[in-house]
């Protein structure tokens, strides 16, 4: 019985998989159909995402530190939280056109399908020419691994794709989390943005700069800090600015997973309660 | 005295329909308040490294913050005002309805973006300003002239950047389709006008061309009259210019866009 059970389960997963990779293949030929509109997007995409660290190199043009940090330091910050928001926002960014979606009623639509809803929506408008915000992050994170002054051990490269998974993991759960709250209220997806954007803006600049209390809120209430801030002053050999044990610096697959357990159950619950506009 | 009416009217139809969307402003006064806090507290770092950096101090420098925040959907810095509807028009061939009215298509989309950015700012801008004013230190005047004077800038920024983006719009006519004009606008607007730093903390030869182009009439200008540091009137001729040949830069594209190009049709 058991194992039906988790039989059963795997295989939605594989075919939520499957249909995630067919719906956002076809979205990915019809944007290829303007080739040049694609590569031009992608560009912009990339300019776009990229003025967020404009406006950190402006900063460091008029000073040597923010907060403490010298620009390798923050440039490794910037580049594993756009890094891993990237990944995110390629996977799911598309996820706020779901109130769009219920107010014209085209959800039930979804619904009906024999397809995983999640799966349906996330790929929804899948688009390629988020690649400019990963390529960019990237860029940046390999600028900042270069030049940044830190003694590499065994544990502290293996952090690197930790910290850029399990935060692509943690933005994941935001944006179904998001998604979840727009079954609620329908207009509201500018909600999600405070988080996703603001968080992934937030991590950009060092821990120290914010007020304490800032800091324990995305530590141990919204832990977007597991996405670069803790991990990262592991490696960077710096203090984080509220007392954690070191171990806390590997925490991050564990939060990502709690994370997404939970954005799970805020997506069914959302689902459950989801009342059609009927038109 | 009967078109003073109809753009009246108009406005007023763009304030109505924007103040529809009640829990996607309630949205917005959140996001805009959760990036102001965010934005704040970088400032504060950067102007503890560097104290009266661009003229600022620290309570200047969290008024910006606040300000922009504001001024952020108001003005449409990063788009998403009455340019995007005239793009969909201009694109599906309504913009044929448009010519056809006994009204001047310019005014006419003037009226209704003056409406939407009223609205924008009553219904989402004041409050994370206010959030600002209560919970962190700002550098407001308390004189009321300098506020009427404020008001003043702010009347001609809108107007700046409406004729922006009305310019920026008007390409549709020839290349078809808006996408890459509005990531353009997007990317020149959070730039240019000081979303990313204030216009007077860029560094060189950078900060003396940024100052003096039309995107410093949005936000630098309603911020520097605002905390007296410059002269209203000067703020006012610097908009006032930008505005004029902005404006008739449209017109002429204008007079160009509907004598040439066939509109779209379906």
């Amino acid at each position: 019985m058991g194992d039906t059970g988790a039989l059963a389960r795997r295989s939605a997963l594989v075919e939520g998989l499957r249909a995630y990779r067919l719906i956002a293949g076809m979205w990915v030929r019809s944007s290829m159909t303007y080739r040049t509109s694609f590569v031009v997007t992608v560009f912009g995409n990339l300019l776009v995402t990229g003025l967020d660290f404009v406006a950190i190199l402006l900063m460091f043009s008029q000073v040597d530190s923010l907060g403490g940090w010298s620009m390798p330091e923050v440039a490794l910050l910037y580049g594993l939280s756009a890094t891993a928001f990237g990944i995110a926002d390629l996977v799911l960014g598309s996820m706020d056109v779901l109130g769009a979606r219920i107010r014209d009623g085209s959800f039930d639509t979804l619904l009906v399908r024999p397809a995983p809803v999640l799966a349906q929506i996330g790929a929804d408008r899948f688009a390629l020419r988020r690649l400019g915000r990963i390529t960019q992050g990237a860029v940046v994170l390999g600028y900042a691994l270069v030049s940044v002054d830190v003694d590499w051990s065994a544990q502290k490269v293996l952090l690197v794709p930790v910290m850029l998974v399990s935060g692509a993991v943690i933005f994941c759960s935001l944006f179904v989390a998001g998604a979840a709250f727009q079954i609620l209220v329908q207009d509201a997806s500018e909600v999600q943005n405070a988080f996703t954007y603001g968080g992934n803006t937030l991590l950009q600049y060092p821990p120290s700069v914010f007020g304490k209390d800032l800091v324990r809120g995305v530590t141990f209430m919204l832990p977007l800090a597991f996405v670069n801030w803790v991990p990262a002053a592991y490696v960077l050999g710096r203090p984080y600015p509220i007392g954690l044990p070191e171990w806390a610096a590997f925490a991050s697959p564990l939060v990502a997973a709690v994370c997404c357990a939970s954005a799970g159950l805020a997506w069914r619950s959302g689902l459950r309660s989801y009342r059609s506009t009927g038109s | 005295m009967g078109s003073g009416r109809l753009y009246l009217a108009v406005a007023v139809g763009g304030f109505r329909r924007y103040a529809t969307y009640r829990a996607a402003t309630a949205a917005g006064v959140f996001t805009n308040t959760v990036f102001g806090v965010i934005l704040v507290y970088t400032y504060l770092a950067l102007w503890d490294e560097k104290p009266h950096l661009g003229g600022y101090d620290q309570a200047q420098a969290v008024t910006y913050v606040w300000l922009g925040q504001c001024l952020y959907a108001t003005l449409a810095i990063q788009g998403g005002g009455a340019e995007k509807d005239l793009m969909e028009r201009i694109r599906t061939g309504e913009i044929a309805v448009d010519l056809y009215r006994p009204a001047d298509l310019q005014l006419w989309w003037l009226a209704g973006d003056v409406g939407r950015a009223l609205f924008q700012m009553l219904g989402r801008g004041v409050i994370p300003f206010l959030f600002g004013a209560l919970f962190f230190p700002m550098a407001l005047p308390t004189e009321l002239t300098l506020w009427a004077a404020f008001l003043v800038t702010l009347l001609l920024a809108t107007v700046v950047s409406f004729a922006i983006r009305y310019l920026v719009a008007l390409s549709v006519f020839w290349l078809m389709d808006g996408t890459g004009v509005n990531q353009a606008l997007m990317i020149t607007g959070i730039f240019f006008s000081g979303m990313v730093l204030p216009l007077n903390a860029f560094p060189g030869v950078l900060g003396d061309i940024v100052r003096v182009l039309p995107w410093a009439a949005q936000i630098q200008m309603p911020a520097d009259v605002l905390m007296g540091e410059t002269d209203p009137l000067r703020a006012y001729a610097f908009q006032a210019a930008w505005a004029v040949v902005l404006l008739a830069a449209g017109r002429l594209v204008q007079s160009a866009a509907t004598r040439r190009v066939v509109v779209q049709g379906g």
